[in-house]
């Protein structure tokens, strides 16, 4: 009787966990009935595609996974219309890079050519890996650096939607092979200084390669990393490095990077997401140096690809989002959802699960009030090599994984990838933000159903109608717009809901992009925090016009703090419109 | 210092290894990825075993199984984020597998590897293996991989590891010959961590493995066989064997040591209460 009680026991115990497995596994879809999103690249002129770089023989036998990077969008006005504009990069020798704007028409057209952007990947220069833009001279128009497997290059805006090569009298000509940059004024001098990531190292020429001891030489703690470099903007369209000076210099294999000020003592600190590697917070001391912070971060190693920004709770802090990797039955780091305590306790705390937390193999995400109802939804870009379905690298990957790191260090240890798929044919995450009820995938629901390999992610309200759209980059793919169709007007009005504001800041005393300025707007009963982004997500840059959106919420009062350390409180303003704001001088 | 050696219980010098495993693991590279999943394992493990001995056998067994089962457990499963319930249901299904599946009173399965390799056939959306690799750091491997060396040798079962790992090496030259690519690439995964725990507490348990030392040198070999295959057919992605080729050693040990075992003591006539079995491990 009692080993029959026992064995009762265990059977009850082995269903269990099949329940529970597949409640992990089915937590995957949710109704939307506020989010809609309908794909229009090529009916709005978009026809972009990017491709892979191709690089030296020697590592030929796993180029699909080395060469996978490099689609990315950035959003920027670039010729001051109120309108923003799209720039997609390319990452192939001879293949351009694409900068369209925006005919306000609901179209877009390619002017990349004509404005001296587009032919920017070549032998000998490297191939591109994003962009960023920003008014590093504060002439009232957004400039553009483009960062690269090469040199990157930065790119004066004349004004005329044409831009001029200032790279070599920037003093930026510096061999990198980078994946992610951020404007920031850390220094608050009203001067945009510049942070470029470094993943694979400076020294590495992957067209020429010298060795094949290229790879990291840890999955979880590799330092061997390209070395990020933080260009100070001294004038006269000139940067000096003060990396080291400063003490941000990371080898952690960087792949994003976002500014913004975590901890409310006025400046500007870098969150960092690292592959093979924890993630890393610097605090900026004053614009004198970074330092390092002990926040929760240092033991809780992943495979960081993004960072992103966004005030989850509307507690007016900025929480933070890094996406990382989950494939089933390999290996589930899981993405963070790190929800800023560092006032209160000195730390994050980590709280992503289901949905959240498994995406897939996760790139560029971005937070963005899709459905104007107050609270932040996420959108998710996944998958990696998409190739031949029937083949999975992650077996073969797996072999070298767990060894010791001077094997898998070395790129010809690595088994060949041959035709096969790692992670490929993943789809976009929608992910609906229901407040305490947690988030809900609402992808499918809400018309988001490609299976290409996305990389990078932007939001921006693209035709001026109060809502938010999506761009995603694909590796090797189309590039994808998805565009939010509003609810129905009257049913809005009925239900007194979706109200919203946005907010297109001119610094005068800071820079003029406003890049780091910190946004509180007050709603409802809840406020919402948001900071004017000089890139984030992974090789993405959102508009950085801020959309609020504000729900059934009465608009309250609305708190920048800008770069310069100012503050300015505006009371009064209507909803459901954009307002310029400029600083006060 | 060769007396004092002698005198201690080998099954305490497992303990001593796993327990250095653990906290050079979790104070150099925060291997656990939580305390609540330690504290959940080691807790479920040690009240399952102390409740089921006393409730079907009347007395309360020595938890040094448990301990080892549980921090085994704690250090290789690695579910979603933030979720436990593999932690406590793998715990509880270890160690009651001891009480339920037996043949002639002894158990067929290690307790760790029936959990691991349940969790990871039947929960593979909620659960994989050991995504944390310690680094990859050679120095720390290769002290782990000393004492455990030492402790092998202590606890007599040096012939069961030594044999494994020659059987490994031999058939990663053969399937480097099948299937091309770098030999490094099929040597490689004996230098990781999950290795270290396979080949010093799932292979060398003495409880779940034959009498004789000739047939546990030839069980091991058989495990590394059917690794083999199973590594064979991930390489062919095999898309029916896709859920063993996760973690191919592991599951070619929960598949051929319950066979192994059966066997032997069917043949031998073995049978008994698993505490009135002699240690084998006693000097």
């Amino acid at each position: 009787m009692k080993r029959l009680v026992v064995t009762l026991a265990f059977v009850a115990a082995i269903i269990a966990v099949v329940v529970l497995n597949g409640r992990a596994a089915g937590s995957v879809a949710g109704s939307s009935d506020a989010i809609h999103l309908s794909e229009v690249a090529h009916a709005s002129g978009i026809d972009f595609v990017h491709q892979s770089p191709t690089l030296d023989p020697k590592v030929e036998h796993i180029a699909a996974h080395i060469a996978a990077l490099g689609a990315c969008v950035s959003v920027a006005d670039v010729n001051n219309d109120n309108w923003p504009d799209l720039y997609f990069t390319s990452s192939r020798f001879g293949t351009p890079n694409a900068l369209y704007l925006n005919e306000k028409d609901g179209t877009f057209r390619d002017v990349s050519a004509q404005a001296g952007i587009a032919s920017l990947n070549r032998a000998g220069e490297g191939v591109s890996m994003g962009a960023v833009w920003g008014d590093y001279d504060n002439d009232g128009f957004e400039d553009l650096l483009v960062y690269k497997w090469g040199y990157p290059q930065l790119f004066r805006n004349l004004g005329n939607v044409t831009f001029a090569d200032v790279t070599v009298q920037s003093g930026l000509r510096v061999w990198m092979n980078s994946n992610g940059a951020v404007w920031l004024d850390f220094d608050r001098d009203g001067l945009l200084d510049l942070y470029i990531t470094g993943y694979f190292r400076s020294d590495i020429d992957f067209w020429n390669l010298r060795t094949t001891r290229i790879m990291q030489h840890s999955w979880e703690f590799a330092t061997n990393g390209g070395k990020n470099l933080l260009f100070k903007n001294v004038g006269n369209g000139r940067f000096v490095d003060v990396t080291d000076s400063l003490g941000v210099g990371s080898t952690r294999w960087t792949l994003a990077a976002a500014a913004a000020d975590f901890n409310d003592d006025g400046w500007p600190d870098l969150y960092l997401a690292n592959d093979y590697g924890p993630e890393e917070l610097f605090l900026n001391r004053e614009g004198k140096r970074f330092e390092l912070a002990r926040a929760g971060l240092e033991d809780d190693s992943k495979s960081g690809m993004a960072v992103v920004l966004g005030d989850v709770y509307n507690r007016g802090r900025h929480d933070v989002f890094v996406t990382n990797i989950s494939v089933k039955g390999f290996l589930f780091q899981g993405n963070n959802l790190r929800v800023n305590f560092l006032k209160e306790l000195g730390r994050f705390d980590e709280v992503a699960t289901g949905v959240v937390a498994d995406a897939g193999w996760a790139w560029g995400a971005q937070f963005g009030d899709l459905n104007n109802d107050g609270l932040l939804d996420l959108v998710v870009a996944n998958g990696f090599i998409s190739a031949d379905s029937t083949r999975d690298y992650w077996y073969a990957m797996s072999k070298i994984a767990g060894a010791q790191g001077n094997i898998f260090e070395d790129a010809k240890n690595w088994p060949p990838i041959g035709r096969a798929s790692l992670s490929g044919y993943e789809r976009s995450r929608v992910l609906l933000n229901r407040g305490e009820a947690g988030f809900v995938d609402v992808a499918e629901a809400a018309g988001v159903t490609d299976r290409l390999d996305g990389r990078s992610v932007a939001m921006a309200d693209l035709f001026n109608r109060g809502v938010l759209d999506v761009v995603i980059a694909n590796q090797k793919g189309r590039a994808l717009l998805y565009r939010s169709s509003p609810p129905d007007p009257l049913s809005l009005r009925e239900r007194g809901n979706g109200h919203w504001i946005a907010l297109k800041l001119i610094g005068s005393r800071s820079n003029r992009s406003a890049i780091g300025a910190e946004v509180t707007v007050e709603f409802g009963g809840g406020r919402q925090r948001q900071v004017v982004d000089g890139g984030m997500g992974f090789c993405g840059q959102n508009d950085r016009r801020l959309h609020f959106g504000l729900g059934n919420g009465r608009l309250g009062r609305v708190t920048i703090r800008w770069p310069s350390g100012s503050e300015q409180v505006l009371d009064g303003l209507a909803s459901d419109q954009m307002h310029v704001v400029t600083e006060p001088r | 210092m060769r007396t004092f050696a002698a005198a201690i219980d080998p099954r305490y010098l497992i303990v001593f290894l796993i327990t250095l495993v653990l906290v050079v693991g979790e104070a150099r590279y925060s291997i656990l990825g939580g305390y609540d999943r330690l504290a959940t394992t080691l807790g479920i493990c040690i009240a399952t075993e102390l409740l089921l001995s006393w409730w079907l056998r009347g007395r309360v067994a020595n938890v040094a199984s448990a301990y080892i089962t549980g921090i085994s457990l704690a250090l290789l499963i690695k579910p979603q984020a933030n979720i436990l319930w593999p932690f406590a249901l793998g715990a509880f299904l270890s160690i009651a597998s001891k009480y339920v599946l037996t043949y002639r009173g002894r158990h067929l399965w290690n307790p760790s590897n029936f959990g691991i390799a349940l969790l990871v056939l039947v929960a593979a959306d909620s659960v994989a293996i050991l995504s944390h690799q310690w680094g990859n750091d050679l120095r720390i491997n290769l002290v782990i991989w000393a004492f455990g060396l030492a402790v092998a040798w202590r606890a007599r079962v040096l012939h069961v590891t030594l044999t494994y790992v020659a059987c490994f090496a031999v058939l990663a030259v053969i399937r480097n010959a099948i299937v091309g690519g770098p030999l490094l690439a099929e040597l490689a995964p004996i230098t990781g961590p999950m290795y270290q725990l396979f080949v010093f507490f799932m292979v060398t348990d003495p409880r779940t493995t034959v009498s004789t030392r000739r047939g546990r040198m030839l069980v091991v070999a058989l495990v590394a066989i059917f690794e083999t295959l199973i590594r064979l057919a991930g390489d062919f992605q095999l898309p029916l064997l896709r859920p063993f080729y996760v973690s191919p050693p592991i599951l070619a040990l929960a598949i051929v040591g319950p066979l192994a075992m059966w066997w032997d003591l069917r043949r031998n006539g073995r049978r008994g209460p698993e505490e009135a079995r002699p240690v084998v491990l006693t000097p």
